[in-house]
């Protein structure tokens, strides 16, 4: 399996790629910007509403210091400017720069996003291959209820029943948060403490993007079965687990591979449920956040940096399909 | 003889017994040590409450600062960073006597100039409640490093309930003098004299103070370290209070519905107290401008259809009782003598609209009319869908609109409503809390929780001014007398229900409800058991 990405194509591939993703990411800008300021209410009103009073001249004085008195085009243009400068502006709400907040959060968006993706899609796999080598037997039957089950259970219900088994009841894993707090604990021990903790909100969020693999990776497979290099692959005589993984998976993993470049953009989405049951400091819920705060500033940083993500994540996904299946030119 | 010495028995073995159960909470030895975790639901904007009082920034902030005074339970002031006070007669003299050898928790000392510079520089010119509340201050004198000396325009007699930490800061001088104050830096790592200090914030996740060393009070405080855990979603934090990972949660941490149930445990108690000062009112908000609304008769006809002890037993879970008027019933001048009362009485409700001549039409209904109200707890909206009923039997068809707290800020405060439901602070003082949302003065377009309704009255115009400056107490009392009558009267908002927090907090938990403000008390006493 040697991986050919060191054709000459590739360096040609990502240059034009990247150039085709500035205008993109400058219309979700726009397009952002004016959708967001379509919303009744700004920021300045929720201060106000949280402070329990204010003057008008005080409310006054803070629109004129947020900048949000002048024209929506101007706001519009300085904004713009600023992003091509590197520069995502100000949370007025958190007193800090938009990037030092991203930046910050992002991390843990990444750890829980990364270890999420990677258990449904091995369970997906697993499942998907199991099912479809025992296809219309008992086995197929029980992948197929609990596939059913993850996939038709809301995911922050399914949290809260997790926090409710093993934390309150067998007191096994902590409710919340992303560390001890407060233990002073770096290297191995910090990275241990943050998978303790990892384990309920990234079974939570991935068991229902494990239940669409595991139907797609059954379906994939058993196309592939009925195509002849598998049946060559059989006839040569090696063992039924050699045929499925060795030959059969490569070339089913190429929708699946698809529907998790497609995916990942919603399990930014569905992250925001399981960060706030789990109390896990992401981007999504500072998104959320930032949206009942009317937040622009930041939340016009959070869907740039999360767009440039599906972005580089769709890259990835196309690198990928050349690698899986060596026919696929990159162009 | 004999029956001298059988009484003198039984007295000593009452006194005895009386000691015996007096003399446990007071005697018991506070444990020092150990870290105390608080569940908050929200993110707190900043960590100072000079310009923002939201309720996330109060409980962190004031374990980090302080006041000038403190409150008990019923108001009376008690010594804090001032030793003592005194107000002049004419109540326009206030001398503050500071306590020595405080230190900022940067080391450098706290000085008179800190009291003035705060006053001066944030109470009076950017907290929302502080330009009123100093708005006669003419000069602050500082004749020596620890006497700070008040001079007003004219009498404020409120003023002396607006000195606590949460209400009024002493901020360091020397850390925000001479730049902006909105945007400073200082306000995600404060600098106080309180009893923690300000070391970590992880946002999103917890912030954590750990105890001041060099505190004035010596021995306090007992616990080693505070931390503030973020968790936004409700069924977690009960499950975080279940399992102890966190001791403490105030302002309602679970919805209502949930207290029964983890109140049940052994391990987890439940707290009324300590939200005097706030006052919460259940309030529905009234526009005047509406063509039926505007109508006197109307209003007291729905105050009649609706059944409060109802809604105060079933979807406040008895966390709440019927309101007799504007004032809330534990301030000293809450009044029911003269103060009109609206019985639940549908046949009656109903007589009286008949009698104004509102025809019931199509579907029965007489006219239709909006309720706009914010989900901000799970308690109103379902107090949403009961007036909805409740109204709809005598004819009235409510349609309901949940919407964001930003946007009902926005979409009310610019009289863009019907009928609101939210509960608003009414405050220690009601020229503080009650009177911006009467006063003809108060309909500002634009500017939140002043008077939306667009109520005006020459009486109660006349009175809620008069008491602004009203030294002698009694008659303050008489003119917020006249208030709570005439507004009750004329019903410009509906005052519901006075709602009753809830604070949940471990069985080993002490001493952390302190006074009327006890969710933003300093936590120097509290400690933990074993």
């Amino acid at each position: 399996m040697a991986v050919t990405l060191a054709r000459p194509g590739v360096a040609r591939f990502l240059a034009r790629r990247l150039a085709q993703a500035v205008p993109t990411v400058l219309l979700i800008i726009v397009v952002n910007f004016l959708v967001l300021h379509l919303t009744p209410g700004d920021i300045v009103d929720v201060l106000a509403g949280e402070a329990g009073a204010a003057t008008p001249e005080y409310v006054a004085m803070l629109r004129q210091r947020f900048g949000l008195d002048r024209p929506l085009a101007a706001q519009l243009g300085s904004y713009v400017w600023g992003v091509v400068n590197l520069d995502l502006g100000f949370s007025f709400r958190h007193n800090t720069t938009v990037l030092h907040l991203v930046l910050d959060r992002l991390p843990a968006t990444l750890v829980l996003m990364g270890t999420s993706l990677g258990l449904a899609v091995a369970l997906g796999v697993v499942f998907g291959v199991t099912a479809a080598r025992h296809v219309n037997r008992p086995a197929d039957g029980v992948i197929a209820v609990l596939v059913l089950l993850s996939y038709a259970t809301p995911t922050f219900w399914i949290g809260l029943m997790l926090i409710v088994l093993f934390s309150v009841k067998l007191g096994w894993l902590p409710t919340g948060g992303m560390m001890t707090i407060g233990a002073g604990l770096s290297g191995f021990g910090r990275g241990l403490d943050v998978a303790h903790h990892l384990i309920l909100p990234a079974a939570s969020l991935s068991l229902f993007y494990a239940a669409i693999y595991t139907r797609l990776m059954r379906a994939s497979m058993l196309e592939v079965a009925g195509q002849d290099y598998v049946r060559t692959a059989r006839a040569k005589g090696i063992s039924e687990t050699r045929v499925l993984y060795g030959h059969a998976l490569r070339n089913a993993l190429l929708p699946l591979v698809t529907v998790v470049g497609v995916q990942v953009g919603s399990l930014l989405g569905g992250s925001v449920l399981v960060e706030s049951v789990f109390g896990w400091p992401g981007l999504g819920r500072l998104a959320f956040e930032a949206v009942q705060q009317r937040d622009y500033n930041l939340l016009l940083g959070i869907l740039l940096m999360s767009s440039l993500l599906v972005i580089a994540v769709n890259l990835v996904i196309d690198l990928l399909y050349a690698v899986l299946d060596p026919r696929i030119e990159l162009r | 003889m004999h029956r001298f010495s059988l009484r003198h028995l039984a007295v000593l073995a009452t006194l005895l017994t009386l000691l015996a159960g007096a003399a446990r909470p007071a005697f018991a030895q506070p444990r020092a040590g150990g870290t105390l975790t608080i569940v908050q639901g929200a993110e707190p904007a900043s960590l100072v409450s000079g310009v923002n009082t939201s309720t996330f920034i109060g409980t962190v902030s004031t374990k980090i600062h302080e006041g000038l005074l403190d409150y008990d339970f019923d108001f009376k002031p008690r010594p804090a960073l001032a030793e003592s006070w005194t107000v002049a007669p004419d109540g326009k003299t206030y001398t503050f006597k500071l306590r020595r050898g405080v230190t900022w928790h940067d080391g450098k000392p706290f000085t008179s100039a800190d009291v003035k510079f705060s006053l001066e520089e944030i109470w009076k010119k950017l907290h929302p409640r502080g330009r009123v509340t100093f708005a006669k201050v003419t000069t602050v004198d500082t004749p020596d490093a620890s006497t700070v000396v008040i001079r007003l325009s004219d009498p404020t007699p409120m003023m002396l309930s607006a000195f606590s930490s949460y209400e009024s800061q002493v901020l360091p001088k020397h850390v925000y003098e001479g730049k902006d104050f909105t945007t400073h830096p200082a306000l995600n790592a404060p600098i106080g004299t309180g009893p923690f200090v300000f070391k970590e914030w992880k946002k999103g996740d917890f912030i954590r103070l750990e105890k001041n060393p060099s505190y004035w009070d010596k021995g306090k405080p007992y616990l080693d370290a505070i931390v503030i855990r973020i968790i936004p979603d409700a069924a977690a934090r009960a499950a975080a209070l279940e399992k102890g990972e966190v001791q403490l949660g105030v302002f309602n941490p679970v919805p209502l519905s949930d207290v029964k149930r983890l109140t049940a445990l052994p391990t987890v108690k439940a707290e009324t107290r300590g939200y005097e000062y706030f006052a919460p009112m259940y309030m529905m908000e009234v526009n005047l401008r509406d063509e039926h609304l505007k109508d006197k008769r109307v209003r007291q006809a729905m105050m009649h259809a609706l059944d409060r002890k109802f809604i105060a037993d079933n979807i406040w879970f008895g966390f709440a009782k019927p309101a007799t008027g504007p004032i809330v019933s534990s301030s000293p001048f809450y009044t029911t003598q003269g103060v009109p009362q609206y019985p639940y009485d549908v046949a009656k409700a109903n007589a009286i609209l008949d009698e104004a001549g509102l025809k019931r039409g199509a579907g029965n209904m007489r006219f239709k009319v909006s309720l706009t109200f914010p989900p901000v707890q799970p308690e109103i909206p379902r107090t949403a869908e009961y007036i909805k009923q409740a109204l709809g039997r005598v004819g009235i068809d409510v349609e309901l609109r949940n919407i964001d707290i930003a946007t009902f800020i926005r979409q009310v405060y610019n009289w863009e409503f019907e009928l609101t439901q939210n509960y608003l602070y009414l405050l220690p003082d009601p020229t503080l809390g009650v009177q911006r949302l009467y006063i003809s003065g108060n309909i500002k377009k634009g500017t939140p929780f002043a008077n939306a309704a667009g109520y005006e009255n020459k009486d109660v115009d006349a009175a809620f001014t008069a008491a602004q400056t009203e030294n002698d107490q009694a008659k303050r009392k008489e003119l917020f007398a006249r208030a709570q009558r005439q507004i009750q009267e004329d019903l410009p908002a509906f005052n519901l229900l006075e709602l009753s927090f809830v604070t949940l907090y471990s069985s080993k938990l002490v001493n952390h409800t302190m006074g009327a403000d006890g969710p933003y008390g300093s936590f120097r006493d509290t400690y933990l058991q074993p």
